[in-house]
């Protein structure tokens, strides 16, 4: 599957060009804006950022399957959702005082991030392996529509075990914790999350400049010629799938957390459609085209919504716009054709 | 006798009713370019996916330095030492001829499961990527857009990747097509300068190269080897100039 | 648990089975002839719904409203084919499933603006109201019995224009080859449009006669569409044949394992894990078996291209 001439390969780090003078340009203002507002004591504009930080660790995720690796996957639902029952889960049976399990060892709750965290993404790289075994065997529109599909069956799944409240969804009475550090103060969340965004891009972009990232990028771009050179497409492509997916699934968990509630539409198939959107407005390979394409998405939704409730009418029009006017999406726009080396 | 380099044997393909290959068995030797010539549609592209991995075949093997590899894949042949360039250059066009080797010398180092060291920064594999491309006659031309490139030159670049996997044996469809006459001669030259080395299965249109490289012609007519000899040989069989010279001319 | 019930389940399965099949016929043709994939094709079953709705709401005629539904959700379809499907056939596939996205957002808010977010009801009409007797179910109701011939009726018809019309002749050209067409001076631009509405009023026809038996509201069409893909990715996209069999598969698989999974379950478990464990598993349970399929056929049971 072949993703635009135009997917363009990550710019590692910062360069004196204008791609990154955007990247550092959206980076401090996202930055910036919730350390002015929780000074002035409006955590409403704090949890606002972290839904963008959140969202774009999303879209950070499926940019490495699909900006990497040209896998379109239309399923990251699944992941994000799966990220977001591991908090939930783990925060019910440690507020419950129960166990997740009893055979054939004991595991209980836990109301600890970090643990939640590794568990959350480890839980989402099983399932993307299997997902991915099963979808990369085939290629371009099967792959989308079995991505799809599997995010479905997950999606339904949920609503249909009563354990984890089925189709209301689960409530997390008090946020998961940092050891001693206070997680429930928006400004100490948004930090959290802030600085898992950059780490997520630091990983993304560390990766894609590896031995491994060429070899997943030329899975993008000439399948052919990978196997050619003598490596194995399928297995590159699985774990660049898994990683994709690992990512992604964080996000999830964190989004949990700053709702304190996860439910079926974590897994709904509006939102793999939504991460995507991330990624495409802000423009497909760009390693922070994804924090661009959040920030848009969730001001559009914040403030078109404010103004009329038939927001997702303009989200439509401008997603249909930028698909067949401006593709390379804002960075695109702002920084033309990337460049190769 | 010398050892087969590679070895086709017995290979039979059907595609429903159509036999596309019909019990094809041939070899390639050190230090030999043995040709395989055909009128369009003899089966030559159906054989040569078999050869390469692309295409299982019905029945049959194929054998690379003596070890059976028919039921390996493309990449686990490259691997084993079976170089290919094709008829339409397959590389990923948007970076540049460098970075196309590069992955080619990064698979003949081992596993491309690395996730941290940076390529960018590693001179070794960069270096080697250079000194392959300078190798087939790119210098200069290491740090250019493969899509930039002319078709001469990328079919270089291909020779290039290939000759990274250090190779046992090359596997060249139809190399001297959409080159200039300048071209020609200058990949003609090349060939022969890199036959002791390598020996070359060469699968060609150009009559003139093919008469003037191969050791070995192999005549491919209707998914079937009618005949196999010298030079002169295939020159002289009224066989081929009817099945397949008699065509052309 | 009696023979009738089994019958009768049986006959449901296909039911849902068929009318999947009126979306995945759409889906499928669209992708075999222009190499689309069209996720908005849930929106123009959702327009079938409503226009039919909104025609016999009007006109008092459940027949008005099932041929307003058609003639509305293809016109739908030609009019998105016109300004925005056309420019997307020379796309990759992550433009083609944006746009169409993008398409499903604008037509699911433009409906909702319209008709509001309160489901509608259609009545069905008093002539297909009632049951019949079928052999093994004494009592069958009429209208889903009515909509097995209708779906039927749709799949013999598509048969016949696909193999023996001047239409169907260059469908199949455009399928295996685009170039030969435009060499053959068929006029390409309105053979895709055509097809396009073609397939959208299939999908609209599919929504009336469901709206009928569910409500009609806004992303109705978005479960079955999804279905409707996993029917195509079954049985192989472009495959009209695989997409009837796939349906019928899924519509049988679907609905045979709802009822009967937690009924089998209890063998093994207590009652009310039984039904639970086997309500999730059986929402499941097609997407496990496309699962096992591909896993044996990677690109479903008849692939076209192939």
């Amino acid at each position: 599957m072949q993703v635009t001439d135009t997917a363009p390969k990550p710019v590692t780090g910062f360069k004196f060009n204008r791609e990154g003078a955007t990247n550092v340009a959206v980076m401090a203002v996202l930055l910036a804006l919730p350390l002015w507002a929780s000074s002035v004591g409006e955590d409403y504009y704090v949890n606002l950022a972290s839904l963008i930080t959140i969202f774009a660790i999303a879209g950070v995720g499926l940019n490495f399957a699909i900006g990497q690796g040209g896998m379109v996957s239309f399923g990251h639902a699944a992941f994000f959702g799966i990220g977001g029952y591991t908090a939930g889960i783990a925060a019910f049976h440690s507020f419950e005082e129960t166990l997740f399990m009893s055979v054939p060892f004991a595991i209980s709750g836990t109301n600890q991030m970090l643990i939640i965290w590794v568990v959350a993404m480890a839980l989402c790289g099983l399932a993307a392996l299997a997902i991915g075994a099963i979808s990369l065997r085939t290629e371009g529109v099967y792959f989308i529509m079995i991505t799809l599909a599997f995010a479905q069956m997950i999606y339904y799944f949920a609503i249909s075990w009563p354990t984890y409240g089925g189709e209301d969804g689960l409530s997390i009475y008090l946020r998961n914790q940092i050891g001693a550090v206070d997680t429930d103060h928006a400004l100490t969340f948004f930090l959290i999350c802030f600085g898992l965004l950059l780490a997520a891009i630091f990983v993304s972009a560390r990766l894609s400049g590896s031995r491994f990232g060429a070899a997943l990028g030329t899975a993008r771009m000439n399948e052919t010629r990978l196997a050619t050179s003598g490596i194995n497409p399928f297995p590159i492509k699985l774990t660049g799938f898994i990683i994709s997916a690992m990512i992604t699934g964080l996000a999830g968990a964190l989004f949990a957390e700053l709702n304190g509630f996860v439910g079926p539409s974590m897994l709904s198939w509006h939102r793999s459609g939504e991460i995507m959107v991330f990624v495409i407005l802000g423009g497909v390979g760009r390693l922070y085209g994804p924090v661009i394409g959040a920030s848009l998405f969730v001001l559009l939704e914040t403030y078109i919504g404010e103004w009329t409730e038939h927001w997702q009418l303009l989200l439509g029009f401008a997603l249909l716009g930028v698909v067949l006017f401006a593709r390379g999406g804002v960075m695109g726009l702002i920084a033309g054709r990337a460049r190769h080396d | 006798m010398t050892k087969p380099v590679l070895q086709v044997k017995g290979l039979h393909k059907s595609f429903g009713a159509l036999q596309a290959t019909k019990n094809v068995s041939l070899d390639l030797k050190p230090n030999e370019i043995h040709a395989l010539i055909g009128p369009n549609g003899a089966g030559k592209s159906t054989l040569i996916g078999q050869i390469a991995g692309w295409i299982t075949p019905d029945s049959g093997s194929i054998i690379l330095d003596g070890e059976d590899v028919t039921g390996e894949t493309v990449a686990s042949r490259s691997q084993k030492g079976l170089g290919r360039s094709f008829q339409v250059s397959s590389l990923a066009m948007e970076v540049s001829a460098r970075r196309n080797v590069m992955l080619s010398v990064q698979a003949s180092q081992g596993s491309s499961f690395r996730f941290w060291g940076q390529i960018k920064s590693d001179r070794d594999l960069r270096e080697t990527a250079g000194h392959w491309l300078v190798k087939v006659g790119l210098s200069g031309r290491e740090d250019v857009a493969v899509s930039e490139l002319s078709h001469g030159e990328r079919r270089q670049v291909e020779v290039a990747c290939a000759l990274a996997l250090k190779p046992k044996a090359l596997l060249l469809d139809e190399p001297m097509a959409g080159l200039g006459p300048t071209g020609s001669v200058q990949l003609t030259e090349f060939l022969e300068e890199i036959r002791p080395e390598i020996p070359i299965l060469l699968i060609e249109h150009d009559m003139d190269a093919v008469f003037r490289l191969a050791d070995r012609i192999t005549v491919l007519v209707g998914g079937a080897a009618i005949l196999s000899g010298s030079v002169d040989e295939i020159r002289a069989s009224a066989l081929v100039r009817e099945a397949y010279l008699g065509e052309e001319a | 648990m009696t023979a009738a019930l089994i019958f009768e389940q049986i006959i449901n399965g296909l039911q849902f089975g068929l009318t999947l099949f009126l979306m995945a016929a759409g889906l499928t043709l669209v992708f075999g002839v222009m190499g689309l994939i069209n996720l908005a094709h849930g929106s123009l079953y959702m327009v079938g719904a409503f226009c039919c709705a909104w025609v016999t709401q009007q006109t008092g005629s459940f027949w008005l409203g099932l041929g307003g539904g058609v003639i509305g959700a293809a016109a739908a379809g030609a009019l998105i084919e016109a300004l925005v499907i056309r420019r997307l056939y020379d796309r990759d596939h992550l433009d083609q499933v944006l746009a169409t996205f993008a398409l499903i957002l604008i037509f699911s808010e433009g409906t909702r603006m319209v008709f509001g977010s309160m489901p509608l009801y259609l009545n069905i009409p008093n002539a297909l109201t009632g049951t019949v007797a079928l052999p093994g179910v004494e009592a069958y109701p009429l209208y889903r019995l009515f909509i097995i011939l209708a779906a039927i009726a749709v799949a013999l018809l598509l048969y016949a224009l696909i193999s023996k019309t001047r239409l169907g002749m260059r469908i199949r050209a455009g399928e295996s080859d685009r170039e030969m067409i435009a060499a053959l001076g068929v006029d390409i631009k309105t053979l895709y449009t055509i097809v396009f509405a073609l397939g959208a009023a299939i999908a609209g026809l599919s929504g009336a006669l469901v709206g009928a038996l569910r409500s009609v509201q806004v992303g109705m069409g978005e479960p079955v569409l999804i279905l409707a893909f996993v029917v195509i990715v079954i049985g192989g996209i472009g495959s009209i044949k695989g997409a009837l069999i796939g349906s019928i598969l899924i519509g049988l698989v679907d609905t045979l394992g709802r009822i009967f999974l937690p009924v089998i379950l209890k063998f093994f478990m207590e009652n009310s894990s039984a039904n639970s464990v086997g309500a999730a598993l059986s929402s499941m349970l097609i997407y496990l078996m496309m699962a096992g399929i591909l896993a044996v056929k990677p690109k479903g049971l008849f692939n076209a291209s192939n």
